[in-house]
């Protein structure tokens, strides 16, 4: 980006730059709920944490909207397939969020029936590795 | 009816059936033979005197790890409740590791269908005469019955593709009537 020096109010840019700059600073997430975690994204998206003053307010439930995947809660084997038809739905860019240590890990699901950790099933880009984490590891870098 | 006085009544309604009763801490238990679970229990639904209306739970047990024991592998624990007489009962049958079959009781009970789905793919008890007797939590791949004694804990196994399902809402569909 560049100022124009005639006293002409104009900046100049390239397309690119605008819509990648309007994709990184208004996130569109996408819950994918499945246990307590889902409880603690709703505490990340009201008004006490708000997840709006990042641009990241508008929650969509369609995977074709949305930027941002948020997988909160255990994901079974029986679930594993879906996960990964919803990831591959998204348009790219897409982001994934692991949120707690069940989604990560597995947790203390160590058994048959329990996915230990979705990254053998989507890539993720980011995890908060808690048991029900709460909404404050959400604005943290990791 | 007091325990003692639904002994006696479902001894005389089915003498060959009932196998032997215990008191667990004031819960009758009445073991039965596998074959007649099916009468027995619409007994118990619809005698007026019985009207055992509830069925609570339908546990199965795998006896295989318990120190000292002597009888059959597993166990079917069948625990009913009458809504409007108050009483309890608790049904036990064994299973015979080698043939693992019962009859079905999901004509008289709704919810016993998928009790017994349930323990079918929990434990592999199969149900004579089921409607439609196919695993319930673990997915349709999946080989094995995870909470038998001896099916290793973390032995994971992955799902290629989710069912459809759709053989399911056709009868679903035909039975409200929009096919």
């Amino acid at each position: 980006m560049g100022m124009t020096g005639e006293g002409f109010p104009a900046v100049t840019t390239r397309r690119d730059a605008v819509v990648a700059w309007g994709q990184k600073n208004s996130l569109w997430p996408m819950p994918f709920g499945t246990a307590c975690c889902a409880i603690e994204f709703m505490g990340v998206a009201a008004s006490v944490f708000d997840i709006s003053r990042f641009g990241a307010e508008l929650v969509r439930f369609s995977p074709r909207q949305a930027d941002l995947l948020l997988v909160a809660g255990t994901v079974t084997f029986k679930q594993a397939p879906i996960l990964r038809q919803i990831y591959e739905q998204m348009c790219e860019p897409k982001w994934v969020i692991s949120m707690g240590v069940c989604a990560s890990a597995g947790g203390f699901y160590n058994n048959y029936c329990t996915v230990q950790g979705i990254d053998q099933v989507v890539p993720w880009t980011s995890i908060f590795p808690a048991v029900r984490p709460g909404p404050k590891p959400s604005w943290r870098r990791s | 009816m007091k325990n003692e006085e639904i002994l006696e009544k479902l001894k005389q309604k089915h003498p060959q059936a009932v196998l032997g009763a215990a008191d667990r801490f004031g819960y009758l238990e009445i073991q039965i033979a596998g074959a007649s679970i099916a009468e027995v229990v619409k007994t118990l639904r619809d005698d007026p005197e019985f009207a055992f209306n509830m069925l609570i739970d339908l546990v199965s047990i795998d006896y295989s790890a318990t120190q000292g024991w002597t009888g059959e592998r597993f166990a079917l624990a069948y625990l009913f409740k009458s809504l409007t007489l108050g009483h309890r009962l608790q049904l036990k049958v064994t299973v015979a590791e080698d043939e693992p079959v019962v009859p079905t009781i999901s004509e008289f009970y709704a919810n016993a269908n998928w009790l017994e789905r349930e323990a079918y793919d929990q434990m592999g008890v199969r149900f004579a005469r089921h409607p439609n007797l196919k695993r319930l939590l673990n997915h349709h791949e999946f080989v094995g019955h995870p909470l038998r004694k001896d099916y290793p804990i973390t032995k994971r196994q992955w799902l290629s593709a989710n069912e459809s399902l759709m053989d399911e809402m056709d009868v679903r569909l035909k039975a409200k009537g929009y096919q």
